[in-house]
């Protein structure tokens, strides 16, 4: 009966509140700061949704690996300087060429079950992410490493892969080329070790927590209840164990951006938004002015890709008028709200620090006029109204559709050009833009790995997977073949711009606006650390 | 009876065959893949998976297995969540949706009816008006709508309850009342209009006539009669609260399987599209075939057998 009776209550409580809800006003300060002296370490957050695996060999998405990313540790860790730091690995030699590789592993590296972390364990989990029987979608971030791509396609052996564990500590590495940025990839969650002593026995070691899911990280996995929530807790047995302060991180599992806010309104999280969730935009603004959104640039561009090989998109001043005419400042300030990056470059300023400006103004309808005429003069054209139909195509979602119709408004007020929208569900929107069939469609790009190499080399080969664009050009192609046995990093930096360049005048591509993550935070929360590709991490988490 | 019951489960089946070959066809007409992502996959890598799944097989072949698959109730892994096959899915989100469900239309119907009753008894009067104002209020305003405002004004304002998950009884207080609120409404202005019907009857003038009580009168000569559009309505209901847990299981963070009867849909993610589609119809079915049964049970003047089956 007390069930009925609080039911009902509520129900009383419900229905005089139809009649006050006219009164309810905007103030919230029932903020839930505990400020106290004796302050447990204990961290609640939200991760969107369940992990789909936490397999480092299977992982391959953002929610798998900020769970991964504090369980287990590679061969190095993003440290807070945001560059690599030697973790599992105490220090490593790298030959003359750069194409040789010698870590060597802790003595006091050890998973949560007091098994010792050995080079084999290394050397079991690449292979096995890259083993064709495996199904291991994100195997070709190991590509890197010599024989690699021939194992996971099935052209070459396992054996002939350039990972071998010389001794227990030793763990030797052959890389296909000279990658500067290797030793970022190595503390990419493809690259984490697997305890293989269990995982060669039980196949299914990585589906719940328990003792098969051993790790090596700051945090051991305590409770995986799927779909639901995620507990970890501090782990004992980890080599930097000191440096941990937090003893519980509770990671929820909450899908809607409201309820995140709301929570955090009510004490329920420590962090509501970006890297893990997500803050609802119409907040954006209210949490802006009462000064709680924290704002940090990512690794990452919002484009509008042209398709190169459909009329009249294979005209590069038409692509460029198009480029020029469109106002990301409004776009920005209007829509997305997140204090994002207005993008007139395609490789993010986290990378090359001068792309801030870009290689050209925003909103430069005059210059966009002028490549607009040539364009017509080339095409043989009088008038703007005279061009073929033009499609933007976008999948589903309010954001994606308000900039669209924003960027249709601007092509038709600066330029005359008229643009048909085209909205699809994800799936039906990708299959169309990966067999070529749109004309200009949204896509994002979130890096991978902290290098410009990164965002130019998907548009490397016109059927590559991810350029879409059709686009490709001989000497842009020299210049990355090149950059990737340069050794002298500047040189190599260097023809990296210099192959953006060539791209950003051929403008296969219309950048829009580079990423930022936005989030609030309990203001006793210190120290997790986001770094410029978004990945978060908790070990130098703490409460004060 | 048993031949009433044996020739509708059989119907059933043929349903169920039409829903998961319906389901089959459709879900692979979509265009997309469930490797389909922003990030596209080297082709010998997509072949590869396309081989161990299963999806490279012609179509018949896929469709037999999938027969199979539901004969012997073993759906197999989930394309999206690799650590959960179809069957722990189910095992995991549907007691958790079935709670959520079962509190929803027992508050649905227990405030339904007796709001229902006391605007039909009171009719024309304040109790009338203002009941079926709230019911009005109820039909009219999405559960999504009540949810946020349940949050907002009795966890966030008022502390009584947690904003969201699923964790004591306590949590599941707010999502059951948001999901109740339009069925409660609907059921509420069903009893109201039957009940009138009925209270108008001849057989109740007898009833007051020969002396009994208001609250016998009521519960025993009129309710058992007005109650049975609100049994017919059941059926439905339990499809309504089911299929349409999702927008709540969304908003309050519930590992419920509703979640996934949707997000498997825009995955591609097959195994969990079907696995998942084929659970609801067998439970549908089943809720609709009980309705019938308890209509013959509540009203013997409905006799079953003769009944034609639909």
């Amino acid at each position: 009966m007390k069930k009925r009776w609080s039911i009902f209550l509520s129900m009383l409580l419900l229905a005089s509140m139809v009649l006050a809800a006219c009164a309810g006003g905007g103030d919230d300060n029932a903020d839930g700061g505990d400020g106290g002296s004796d302050v447990p370490q204990e961290l609640k957050v939200n991760i969107n949704t369940e992990p789909p695996s936490l397999n480092p060999g299977l992982a391959e998405d953002s929610t798998s690996g900020t769970v991964l990313r504090n369980v287990l540790e590679g061969l190095t860790r993003i440290g807070q300087d945001d560059k690599p730091a030697a973790a599992m690995a105490e220090d490593w030699e790298i030959s003359e060429d750069q194409k040789t590789y010698t870590f060597n592993i802790r003595e006091d590296a050890q998973w949560s079950n007091g098994d010792p972390v050995i080079a084999e364990d290394f050397e079991y989990a690449w292979k096995w992410a890259l083993d064709p029987a495996n199904q291991s979608t994100y195997a070709y971030q190991l590509y890197y490493v010599e024989g690699a791509e021939a194992a996971n396609t099935g052209e070459g052996s396992l054996d002939d892969v350039g990972v071998k564990a010389v001794d227990e500590k030793t763990l030797e590495v052959t890389l296909a080329n000279p990658t500067p940025y290797f030793l970022e990839l190595t503390a990419f969650y493809t690259y984490l070790p697997v305890n293989s002593k269990i995982a060669k026995e039980n196949p299914d070691w990585a589906t719940d927590a328990g003792e098969n899911y051993t790790t090596n990280g700051p945090f051991h996995l305590a409770e995986w209840s799927h779909s639901d929530q995620i507990t970890l807790e501090k782990s004992d047995t980890y080599w930097d164990k000191d440096a941990v302060k937090l003893d519980k991180i509770e990671m929820y599992m909450i899908n809607d951006p409201n309820t995140e806010l709301s929570m955090f309104d009510n004490g329920e999280l420590d962090w509501a938004g970006s890297p893990t969730g997500a803050l609802p935009t119409d907040a954006m603004q209210a949490l802006k002015d009462d000064g709680r959104l924290e704002t940090q640039a990512i690794a990452g561009v919002y484009n509008y890709k042209f398709n190169t090989t459909v009329e009249p998109l294979d005209n590069a001043n038409i692509r460029k008028a198009l480029t020029h005419a469109i106002n990301r400042e409004s776009i920005i300030n209007n829509i997305t709200q997140g204090e994002q990056l207005p993008a007139m470059a395609i490789v993010p300023p986290t990378m090359f620090q001068e792309n801030e400006e870009g290689y050209f103004p925003d909103n430069d309808v005059e210059t966009a006029k002028e490549f607009l005429n040539k364009g017509l003069e080339e095409l043989g054209l009088s008038d703007a109204s005279e061009l073929p139909e033009i499609k933007l195509s976008y999948n589903t979602s309010e954001a994606h559709q308000k900039i669209a119709q924003a960027v249709q408004d601007m092509w038709s007020e600066n330029l005359g050009i008229n643009v048909t929208l085209d909205n699809a569900e994800w799936n039906v929107f990708l299959d169309s833009v990966n067999s070529g069939d749109f004309q200009i469609a949204r896509m994002g790009w979130l890096g991978d790995f902290n290098d410009a190499m990164n965002f130019l080399e998907m548009y490397k080969d016109a059927d590559g997977g991810n350029n879409n664009t059709g686009w490709e050009d001989p000497e842009f192609q020299k210049l990355l073949e090149q950059s990737q046995t340069e050794t002298d990093a500047e040189k190599r930096q260097q023809m990296l711009k210099d192959a953006e360049a060539i791209f950003m005048d051929a403008m296969p591509v219309a950048p829009i606006y580079f990423y930022t993550n936005n989030w609030v935070k309990d203001e006793n929360l210190k120290d997790v650390f986001v770094s410029g590709l978004g990945d978060v991490q908790y070990k130098w988490a703490h409460f004060e | 009876m048993t031949k009433y019951i044996g020739k509708r489960l059989l119907y059933m089946i043929i349903s169920l065959w039409l829903i998961v070959t319906a389901t089959f066809f459709l879900m692979r007409i979509a265009p997309g893949n469930p490797f389909a992502s922003e990030k596209k996959l080297p082709p010998e890598i997509e072949a590869n998976l396309q081989a161990h799944y299963g999806l490279d097989q012609p179509w018949y072949q896929q469709y037999f297995d999938y027969l199979i698959n539901v004969v012997t109730w073993d759906f197999g892994p989930s394309f999206k969540y690799k650590s959960q096959t179809v069957n722990d899915l189910i095992t995991e989100g549907f007691p958790v949706s079935f709670v959520l469900g079962f509190q929803a239309i027992l508050i649905a119907v227990a405030f339904g009816v007796l709001f229902g009753v006391i605007a039909a008894l009171r009719q024309n009067k304040w109790q009338d008006y203002s009941t079926m104002a709230v019911a009005v209020l109820g039909i009219s305003v999405p559960s999504f709508i009540m949810a946020t405002f349940l949050q907002y004004f009795l966890a966030i304002k008022l502390q009584i309850f947690p904003v969201a998950r699923w964790e004591s009884f306590m949590h599941t207080i707010l999502p059951a009342i948001a999901l109740a609120a339009g069925p409660m409404a609907y059921i509420a202005r069903l009893t109201r209009s039957s009940m009138i019907e009925v209270l108008a009857n001849d057989y109740i003038k007898t009833a007051k006539a020969k002396g009994l009580s208001g609250g016998v009168i009521t519960v025993k000569h009129a309710m058992r009669n007005a109650l049975l559009p609100v049994v017919t309505y059941l059926g439905p209901l339990t499809a309504g609260v089911l299929t349409g847990s999702f927008v709540i299981e969304k908003i309050f963070g519930i590992p419920g399987l509703g979640f996934h009867f949707v997000t498997s849909i825009t995955n591609r993610d097959y195994t969990v599209i079907m696995g998942v589609t084929v659970f609801y119809s067998i439970l549908l079915l089943l809720a609709i075939l009980l309705v019938d049964i308890a209509y013959g049970i509540i009203d013997p003047r409905i006799k079953l057998a003769g009944k034609k089956g639909e």
